[in-house]
């Protein structure tokens, strides 16, 4: 699938986009294993509460499956307006 | 209804003209606009504002259409950049065409409260000195949607 990141979270992993193959079942599993890959996801996803996810271009939340899913973007709360 | 995010600036009166002459005999047609605030300190030289493409498309869509179907408006249309911009920039503006204008009013409103916390927009702000910052979500724009 594809992983996507945005304002800060993209700025803290250092890339925009990326192609991640994994068995992860849920939006949490994912995260372990990008944060269990180097100190900079691991910076980027610690603290969730600070953090938004969305599955194919809608909101979700972390315990989402990710079966089907072929879009999933992190970012910070949005600042739109 | 119509729905643009677009990095070139708009004309704001273009834009409600040409609303208000489509919207017909709605009777009452409502306009905001947001503009890049001038920093405390007057520090800030520019705000760069980041998105999502394709699901910020389909956030207003999925806004607006919530808007026009709740108040039964007319009209809607929400405009909303993103790219460099500066002090005294438009960022965004929504317009809506209802029958009265409470309905107008209010769902102007609710655009502009949906689309602070749920369009996938993200601001920074670009000080003189070079020093950058990601503008934070306010609490209060969160609590904000409860009222719908």
């Amino acid at each position: 699938m594809d992983v996507l990141y945005f304002a800060w979270v993209r700025e803290r992993i250092g890339l925009p986009k990326e192609r991640v193959e994994t068995t992860a079942v849920t939006v949490a599993e994912l995260i372990e294993e990008l944060m269990a890959r180097d100190e900079r996801y691991a910076a980027a996803f610690g603290d969730l509460s600070a953090l938004r996810v969305a599955l194919d271009q809608e909101l979700a939340e972390f315990d989402a499956p990710l079966s089907g899913v072929r879009e999933v973007a992190f970012f910070p709360p949005m600042t739109g307006g | 209804m119509r729905v643009r995010v677009q990095q070139a600036p708009f004309d704001f009166g273009e834009e409600a003209n040409g609303f208000a002459r489509d919207a017909g005999a709605a009777g009452a047609v409502v306009t905001f606009t947001g503009v890049v605030r001038e920093a405390d300190a007057g520090a800030m030289t520019v705000m760069e504002i980041e998105h999502y493409p394709g699901m910020t498309e389909k956030a207003l869509q999925k806004i607006a259409t919530e808007a026009v179907a709740r108040w039964e408006l007319t009209d809607a249309l929400v405009i909303h950049r993103y790219g460099r911009l500066q002090p005294g920039d438009q960022i965004m503006m929504v317009a809506t065409a209802a029958q009265h204008r409470v309905a107008a009013f209010e769902a102007a409103e609710y655009l502009m409260d949906y689309l602070k916390s749920r369009a996938p927009f993200w601001k920074k702000e670009i000080l003189a000195d070079g020093a950058a910052d990601w503008v934070a979500a306010k609490e209060a724009d969160e609590d904000a949607l409860t009222r719908w």
